[in-house]
């Protein structure tokens, strides 16, 4: 909560003033008083660089007692009784930083019939369950599903709360972070907590060169939501811990002005989220039909193809194939990039895989910098010796 | 009907790089564009428009140079337009900036449809788009893929999940999120751009807003904090093979092996 002060008199270059900042938020008005347009991200390179000229000024800031929001809490996705993986995955955090702050894993899962998929919870480690069992949750309605996350939240005052990247979280828990007035900070890539229960949320930023450090200081509760295959799910535990709790919601609260016509299933694809080994082709495939070489290699190991945005812009193969922060996250146990040159927004969508090698003629290529295996060399030239070597080793088995 | 598109000028490029040794953005190369999917948002409100008498208006937020975002939606069929700007809005996170939105949307007078893209490119959040439905106090689906039909008083849409595909009656006034499917978005057309080059575009400021708190906007209005931004880490167990491509295919597939996947 602050705002930047400029001290007119002590401008002396003018220019070069305006040009610190590289958002070109610094203007001179009509008075000839410099001042911060709407175009400032408070990025503070301006006090860091003139100090004598800006001046970072904290406001009052708006107060909340932390103590009075206890727990971690991880809502639980699910298609029809299906639990969507990521819920598992968000429970392991949750977990680790529950501990680190004695709070309670509390998970909230609503819908229709839900009560005995509710239990498959308690196997993975969670100290309690909030089910909320009503016929009107049966399909995803957003303002339903506000309502009981609502009712869920003024009654438990959970600290932090993570969502699954999905397509219910993304537009639900925004829906709930505004109606508390707190904040949300999308596809953490890291989360930790912090003694007096701050949550750190770092993501990649600015189209994904950088990464932000992001933080909550004076809101209740935190919002954070995680892209699948982020984090590791807990294994699960022949077991039950914990306790499941039934939770009444009144009926007029379940109200909605949504009406859900019909409900189709998609024909099911295996998606690249989905795959242990996954080979991509990159930019450097200069023509559509080169790309066969890549569809035999997979073949070969067994491996699912992706893709990099520009052969997606050129229309070469589906979208749903696309690595990266436009795309989809990958956390296969090994991925082969071939020809990716490894901009951030395409290396944030798969860093997370368990084995990194990488073929590109370029040895300053930025896919070096995550690659396990660098190997500099043309993919036109290695790719079919490398398939030959495959076929002749696999007849020698 | 009135549909109002909300809309966002966005860095030309994702490849801002940040200085390691100083920890400053590196400034190079940051030009403008329209967050490109704001384009889909902007056409289907132009098709809506095109089959039902509907008046389309769009909204951004952003420094005075955003004004550019505006005129391009006129050379694809808008009607009117609003550029919400004030330094107090500045430094806003997603709430402060939907909120910020939420309020000059209102300003602009009674609407029937509010259509977002799916996401910016800058952002990547994908998250105002509902906080503005949420501020105004409608309904929203997000992930619309399809149009079915359009009534007084409702829209059906396709809202696309994993694994199936939602059908949504929704009643109106109501905010929708398009994806790419919805639809192929126009080039700016050169003829409405003649006729629309002095179109104005109004401005919104705080002052014009109801709400005159300014610690609902920009940074005050933000609870989310960037404590720090930093370069991404690099891998440190790494191991770089050079060599005629004979050696390294043999190489690779030597490894392959090892690891069991031949």
């Amino acid at each position: 909560m602050a705002k930047i002060v400029v001290h007119q008199n002590k401008i002396e270059d003018r220019e070069a003033v305006v040009a610190i900042c590289p958002f070109k938020a610094l203007e001179f008005d009509s008075k000839d008083e410099l001042f911060l347009n709407a175009a400032c991200k408070m990025c503070k390179i301006c006090v860091k660089r003139f100090p004598e000229i800006f001046e970072y000024v904290e406001d009052k800031l708006p107060s909340v007692n932390k103590d009075d929001w206890k727990g971690v809490t991880v809502y639980i996705d699910h298609i029809e009784g299906d639990i969507h993986p990521v819920s598992f995955e968000l429970i392991g955090k949750a977990r680790e930083m529950a501990d680190k702050v004695g709070h309670p894993v509390q998970c909230l899962i609503m819908g229709d019939n839900i009560t005995k998929i509710a239990e498959e919870v308690l196997h993975y480690g969670v100290d309690e369950v909030f089910v909320y069992d009503k016929p009107q949750l049966h399909d995803f309605r957003i303002e339903p599903y506000t309502a009981v996350f609502e009712d869920f939240i003024s009654k438990n005052k959970p600290s932090i709360i993570l969502v699954g990247g999905t397509t219910v979280g993304r537009s639900l828990a925004p829906r709930v972070a505004a109606r508390f007035r707190t904040g949300l900070t999308a596809d953490c890539t890291i989360l930790d907590v912090q003694d007096n229960t701050d949550l750190d949320q770092i993501r990649p930023a600015y189209g994904g060169n950088i990464m932000a450090h992001i933080y909550t200081p004076n809101h209740r509760p935190q919002f954070a939501t995680v892209r699948y295959k982020i984090f590791d799910a807990p294994t699960r535990n022949d077991n039950k811990t914990g306790k499941l709790t039934e939770c009444k919601i009144l009926d007029e609260k379940l109200e909605s002005k949504i009406k859900v016509i019909e409900v189709k299933k998609k024909e099911k694809v295996k998606s690249i989220e989905d795959a242990d080994v996954i080979v991509v082709a990159g930019r450097a495939f200069k023509k559509e039909e080169d790309l066969k070489i890549i569809y035999e290699l997979a073949d070969e190991l067994g491996a699912m193809v992706a893709t990099t945005r520009p052969l997606i812009e050129a229309g070469w193969m589906d979208a749903r194939l696309q690595i990266g922060l436009s795309g989809r996250t990958v956390k296969p146990k090994l991925i082969i990039t071939c020809g990716v040159s490894g901009a951030i927004q395409f290396v944030a969508g798969m860093n997370n895989a368990d084995m990194i090698i990488s073929i590109n003629e370029d040895p300053n290529a930025q896919i070096f910098d995550v690659a396990h295996y660098a190997i500099v060399g043309d993919i036109y030239e290695i790719l079919p010796q490398l398939i030959r070597q495959i076929k002749e080793m696999k007849k020698a088995q | 009907m009135n549909i109002r598109v909300c809309i966002k000028q966005v860095p030309g490029t994702a490849e801002v790089e940040i200085d390691e040794k100083t920890g400053v953005l590196k400034r190079d190369g940051i030009d403008s564009k329209m967050n490109p999917y704001d384009l889909y948002a902007i056409e289907t409100a132009v098709c809506i428009k095109e089959n039902h008498d509907a008046e389309v208006s769009v909204i951004t937020m952003g420094p005075p140079q955003a004004e550019a975002v505006i005129k391009e939606a006129y050379m694809m069929g808008a009607d009117k337009g609003c550029l919400l700007t004030d330094r107090k809005f500045a430094g806003a996170d997603v709430l402060a900036t939907a909120y910020a939105l939420s309020q000059g949307i209102a300003q602009m007078g009674p609407y029937d449809l509010i259509i977002c893209g799916k996401m910016t490119t800058d952002g990547d959040t994908a998250q105002v788009g509902p906080e503005i439905a949420e501020y105004l106090q409608i309904p929203h689906v997000a992930n619309v893929r399809k149009i079915h039909e359009i009534r007084q008083d409702a829209i059906v849409v396709e809202m696309n999940m994993a694994e199936s595909v939602e059908i949504q009656e929704v009643q109106l006034p109501c905010l929708i999120t398009v994806e790419k499917d919805i639809c192929q978005p126009r080039l700016p057309s050169f003829k409405l751009k003649l006729k629309t080059s002095d179109r104005k575009i109004p401005r919104i400021t705080f002052n014009d807003l109801e709400d005159k708190n300014e610690m609902h906007y920009g940074l005050n209005g933000s609870p989310t904090q960037v404590l720090k931004i930093f370069p991404p880490p690099a891998n440190t167990t790494n191991e770089t093979w050079e060599g005629s491509s004979e050696e390294l295919s043999k190489k690779l597939a030597d490894k392959l092996h090892e690891l069991k996947y031949i």
